[in-house]
This record gives C-alpha cells, sequence and structure tokens, in this order.
C-alpha cells in the first residue's frame, strides 16, 4: 500500500517538474476553435494498427460547441520535437487536447501540470515552514517549562481550536483583494504557516518535555552545553519522527486549501495556471454537466491526497481528515 | 463536574468575544472599506455620511467599544450589504448551517461507527471497507461536493444547488419541507463522506486495539459469544478516541461547510461570511465570526461532555 501511495506520489512530482517537457500546449496558449472543446481521441487502428494519431478535428457548430473528426485526414503525434514530449502543431492539424480545453480554449492537461507545480510548490514550502515554527515554537515550550510553557501553550490550543478554513479566508480577504501571483504567493505561504504550526507544536512539546528529563541531557548541561544548543542538537532531533507524520497531514491540507481559496475567487489570479483557478469553471454547473473534463483538477487533487494516505495506512496509522 | 462545565463555559464564552473582536478588528484594518459598494461617483458627502453611520470615521477602540456595548445587548449592528440588522441575517444562516452540519454528522456516525465496528473486529468485508475509506478520506468536500453536484445535475436525481425551489412555499409548510428535504441530500452526503471515513478509521483503529485487552481474552475464556464481545464488551472501550474527535468534528464541518455551501449555493454562515468578507461589510464580518464561533464552543462542549458519558475517568477527574 505504501509503494502505491510512493508511485502516485511519484508520478505527481514528476509531472511537475517535467512539466514544460510535458506539456503539448503552452499552458496560456488560447486556441480561438477550441472552446469548450472535448478531449481530442487518439486512435491507434485505422485498417490495422498503426502509430499513435489523431484525426483533423474541425470545429462543426460554436453555438452547440459541436466537433467533428475528420476521419479522411489522421495526422501522426509528433515524438520528442521542440523540446516537448509529444505535440501535434497547430499548422498541421492540432491542437492535441489530452484533457479538452477550457473556457478560453486553453489547454487543460498541460495547464494542469504548471498548475501542480505552482499548487505542489506552495504547499511543500508551507509545510516546511509550519514544520520548523512548529518545532520552534514547540521545543521553547517544552523546554523551558513554567510560564512561557502556559503562555505558548494556550495560543496554541486557541490557534488549534479555530476553523482553519475560516481564518484562512479572513487573512486573505483582509489584504488587498488583487495581487501580482508571486505576491499571492508569499501571502498564502505565510497563511498556510500561520494555520499549520499549532498542530506541530503541540506534539514538539509534549515529547521535548518528556526528554528533557532523562539523563543524556543532564550530562549535556554538566558539560556546559547551553540551552538552544540543547535543544537544537539533542532535543529537536529526536522528534523527527514526529514531524514526517505532521508533514503527511499538513501537505494534503495545504493542497486543499489553496485549491479552496482559489476556487472562491481569493486565491492566485486566473491566468495563474493552479489547481484551484482551473476548478472555478468547475464552478458553473450547466457547463460542468456539457464539460466534465473541467473535472480534471479535481481528480489531480484526489490523486495526491490518496497518494499520502495510502503511505500513511500503510504505515499501520488510520490517516485522519485535517481541515478543510 | 459542575465546575468542568463552568470552566468550559467560560472558555467558549471568551472564544466567542476573541473571534468576532479580531474579526472586527481585522477586516477595520484591512485596506478599503464597505464605502467601496457605493461605487466610484458618489459624492463626497454620502461617503462621509455612510462611514458616519457604520463608526467607521472614530478611532478603532472607540467603535469596537461602541460595538461591543452594543452586541452585549444582541445588537449586532447593521449590514451594509443586505441592508438589515446582523441578528436577522445571522438567524437565518446559522440554522441553515446547522442543519446541514447535523445532518452530515447524523450520516457520518450512521455511517461510520457500525462499518468501524465491522472492518475493526475483523468481520465480513474488512479489506473492502478500508478501501472505500480510504477513497473517501482522500476526497474532501471540495471534490465531494463538485462531483456530486455534477452527477446531480446529469442525473436530475436530486436537485443540484439552492436550499428550496423557487415555488416552496406555495404550497404551504409541507410541501416547503419536502422541498428542502429534496435539496438536502447532495450537501450534507458531500460534507458527511469524508467525516464518515475518518470516523470509520478511528473507530477501526480502536476496537482492534481493544480487542486485544486482557478483559476481552477473559470474556472469550468464559464463553461470551463474539458478537457480544464486539457490542457489549470491546465497543464501550473503543469509543472514548471517537467521542474525543467528535469535538474536533465540529471544526470540520464548519470549514468543510464553506465549500459545500459554496459550490451548492446552500445559503448558510459560511456563504454569509464569504460574502461580508469580500465587501469588508464590517459588523456582518463580526457577526458571522461570533456565530462561527458559538458553533465551535457548542461543538466542543458536547464533544466533553460526550467523553464523560463514555469515560468514568474523566467524570471523577474532572477533565478530560
Amino acid at each position: 500500500m505504501t509503494r502505491a501511495g510512493r508511485w502516485l506520489l511519484g508520478v505527481v512530482v514528476v509531472m511537475a517538474v517535467a512539466a514544460p517537457w510535458l506539456a503539448p500546449n503552452p499552458p496560456d496558449r488560447s486556441f480561438a476553435d477550441a472552446l469548450y472543446a472535448p478531449p481530442t481521441p487518439v486512435h491507434v487502428i485505422d485498417a490495422g494498427l498503426r502509430r499513435p494519431f489523431i484525426y483533423e478535428r474541425r470545429l462543426m457548430s460554436r453555438l452547440e460547441r459541436r466537433f467533428e473528426e475528420n476521419v479522411s485526414r489522421p495526422i501522426q503525434l509528433q515524438w520528442f520535437t521542440a523540446g516537448r514530449l509529444v505535440t501535434v502543431p497547430e499548422a498541421a492539424g492540432g491542437p492535441l487536447l489530452l484533457l479538452g480545453a477550457d473556457a478560453f480554449g486553453r489547454d487543460i492537461f498541460s495547464r494542469l501540470v504548471y498548475g501542480a507545480r505552482t499548487s505542489l510548490a506552495l504547499a511543500v514550502l508551507a509545510t516546511l515552514a509550519a514544520l520548523v515554527v512548529g518545532a520552534l515554537i514547540g521545543g521553547i515550550a517544552g523546554y523551558a517549562g513554567g510560564r512561557v510553557d502556559d503562555l505558548l501553550s494556550r495560543l496554541t490550543e486557541f490557534v488549534l481550536v479555530l476553523p482553519a478554513m475560516y481564518v484562512a479566508l479572513a487573512l486573505r480577504a483582509a489584504m488587498p483583494l488583487v495581487l501580482s501571483p508571486a505576491a499571492v504567493f508569499g501571502l498564502l505561504l505565510v497563511i498556510f504557516a500561520l494555520l499549520g504550526w499549532p498542530i506541530v507544536a503541540r506534539g514538539v512539546r509534549a515529547i521535548v518535555a518528556s526528554e528533557r528529563e532523562r539523563e543524556y541531557v543532564a550530562a549535556g548541561h554538566a558539560l556546559g552545553a547551553g540551552p538552544w544548543r540543547m535543544l537544537a542538537r539533542h532535543l529537536l532531533p529526536s522528534t523527527v519522527g514526529y514531524l514526517a507524520v505532521q508533514a503527511t497531514l499538513l501537505l494534503p491540507a495545504f493542497v486543499l486549501a489553496e485549491a479552496t481559496l482559489s476556487f472562491v475567487g481569493l486565491g492566485f489570479p486566473d491566468p495563474v495556471p493552479t489547481w484551484g483557478t482551473m476548478l472555478q469553471d468547475a464552478a458553473n454547473v450547466s457547463l460542468l454537466g456539457r464539460a466534465p473534463w473541467m473535472l480534471a483538477p479535481a481528480a489531480a487533487i484526489f490523486v495526491v491526497v490518496l497518494g499520502v494516505n495510502l503511505v500513511v495506512q500503510g504505515r499501520g496509522r488510520a490517516p485522519v481528515q485535517l481541515e478543510p | 463536574m459542575i465546575a468542568f462545565l463552568a470552566r468550559r463555559l467560560l472558555f467558549a464564552f471568551a472564544l466567542v468575544i476573541v473571534v468576532s473582536s479580531s474579526a472586527l478588528l481585522l477586516t477595520r484594518l484591512a485596506p478599503g472599506d464597505v464605502t467601496a459598494q457605493l461605487g466610484p461617483f458618489a459624492p463626497a458627502a454620502e461617503v462621509a455620511g455612510t462611514r458616519a453611520r457604520f463608526d467607521l470615521d472614530r478611532g478603532a477602540a472607540e467603535q469596537w467599544l461602541r460595538w461591543s456595548s452594543r452586541a452585549a445587548r444582541f445588537d449586532f449592528g447593521d449590514s451594509f450589504l443586505y441592508n438589515r440588522p446582523v441578528r436577522e441575517l445571522l438567524g437565518g444562516a446559522a440554522v441553515n448551517t446547522a442543519v446541514l452540519a447535523a445532518a452530515a454528522l447524523l450520516v457520518a456516525t450512521a455511517l461510520g461507527i457500525p462499518l468501524g465496528m465491522l472492518s475493526g473486529s475483523g468481520g465480513a468485508g474488512a479489506g473492502l471497507i478500508r478501501g472505500v475509506s480510504l477513497v473517501c478520506l482522500s476526497a474532501p468536500p471540495l471534490l465531494t461536493s463538485l462531483l456530486f453536484v455534477f452527477l446531480a445535475a446529469t442525473t436530475r436525481w436530486f436537485p443540484a444547488g439552492g436550499m428550496t425551489s423557487v415555488d416552496a412555499l406555495d404550497g404551504g409548510w409541507s410541501t416547503w419541507l419536502t422541498d428542502v428535504a429534496a435539496h438536502l441530500p447532495v450537501p450534507a452526503l458531500a460534507l458527511a463522506l469524508p467525516i464518515a471515513a475518518t470516523f470509520e478509521r478511528l473507530q477501526a483503529q480502536s476496537m482492534a486495539e481493544a480487542l486485544e485487552q486482557p478483559f476481552i481474552v477473559a470474556a472469550a475464556a468464559r464463553g461470551v459469544a463474539p458478537r457480544d464481545i464486539i457490542v457489549r464488551h470491546a465497543w464501550r472501550v473503543s469509543l472514548r478516541p471517537i467521542c474525543g474527535v467528535y469535538g474536533i468534528a465540529v471544526g470540520a464541518l464548519l470549514s468543510g461547510s464553506f465549500v459545500v455551501e459554496f459550490v451548492t449555493a446552500w445559503p448558510g454562515l459560511g456563504r454569509l461570511t464569504y460574502e461580508a468578507l469580500r465587501a469588508r461589510d464590517i459588523y456582518l464580518v463580526a457577526g458571522c465570526a461570533a456565530a462561527g464561533g458559538a458553533f465551535l464552543a457548542a461543538g466542543s462542549l458536547v464533544g466533553d461532555l460526550l467523553l464523560a458519558a463514555a469515560d468514568p475517568r474523566v467524570r471523577e477527574q474532572g477533565a478530560p
């Protein structure tokens, strides 16, 4: 089970890293004749087995969004050309739309693999930030004890009790609503880290507080190690296993948080491909019925969360859903 | 027990005050205010008048003082966006969210607990249940609600959005109720499935742990039937972690219901909060935060009481 989960996550990560090579089209290229176009069928049979090819596709009616394949004109897929794995240039009868096109005629598959970069990078960085802040605050609380511990623990519990989605929403909405993509990235990173640290801090505090009573800490003190050295070199390393488990909880939660915020229009602006901005199109029910391929980013999110959960379950732990 | 309850109530009270006050201050400090709703061509006098009406021309501290002294008398100010008292708006939205959350919690409990008992005791189909659970766990409310709305729209088995049809009240209360009941399954199920899966996994794990306890072996040695061992003995012990999670589940329900309300157009607190935040409708934001805080506090209180009911140790020591 762990292996299956690792495979799923590995595929997604490879997709994100190799996005420019895997994407058949530029993510922001809009094809005028392909608004809401369904996925291009890739054929292998045409009077005998052939190398994969597509038929030229013609837009029959803009109003009905009806497309027809011109079976008299098969077009070979072009492998390893122009720095892409596979593509069909527009001049040769393309585009190749593996998962169809969105409201602007942009290739959903290409946007999906490019979107994986933003969505995953944000989630991974936010997870790291939450782990660092949480370990630091939890470590200080557990090591210092007394009044510092009381204060930090109360703070931790307070943030923990708040429904994360609403706090993220309120913090994001309190900032200017229109921001550049880089500013949104930084802002979401800070917000996610602010919401994620208490979960980490609570466990780290408990571990450090119990480790502090062990002999090796007394020995360290006797040898003249200061509190920061004890914490950084001896106590916090004992929490690494715990931190790894927390990372598996935080990562999917952050992927989802980005998707949710972008979905409601408080995340990245539309031209930036992320899984959340792509899902915005799926909010329109009447469109969704006719163009279900708009749900592709939802499937991508599902694969990531499932991959993480499979890894966790394979290790014999019950995966618990964190909000949102 | 009474001291314990009093402490929890005090905490609940503090939570509501802190959450709503910080929401008020956050909205106040955010760039732009509600006068942006007047449009770019509003005369300066009208803008100034609106700012005065909403206390926006006073200092943040003074505004907070005036607001909190009114809020203490349950007067939460007026909403600019709807031009109605916040209290009226909150009442309707809170009831709608409560209906949705209660239905989801009910479904999640009815599905998750029995299935968890079954799979945790190695009953029939344990592997299948675990697999389905993992899939549901990986599909959070954002995904389930989109999927269910899509399914409802294509199959037309259920209405795909909203809480009532347009003509719902024409036929009187009974038709209104059946209409709401027809609209409820899609959002409630979307919200319930991931939580049901969480319950199932936790129940299965704690059931498996409970079955390894010495007194279970003793009961089996006395010849108690396996069925009775699971239902009468192991289940009671295994309930403790489940009751603990109910308090947290309320937070998850509240967070999840935001997305579900957004996707399925359910007119609840989440939708209202979102609109208020975007329009910088300051008193509506604060009111929504107060209502959300009250929900949370009530949830954790119920969770504590459940915990006390399931575990005598909590009752005697007075703290979980």
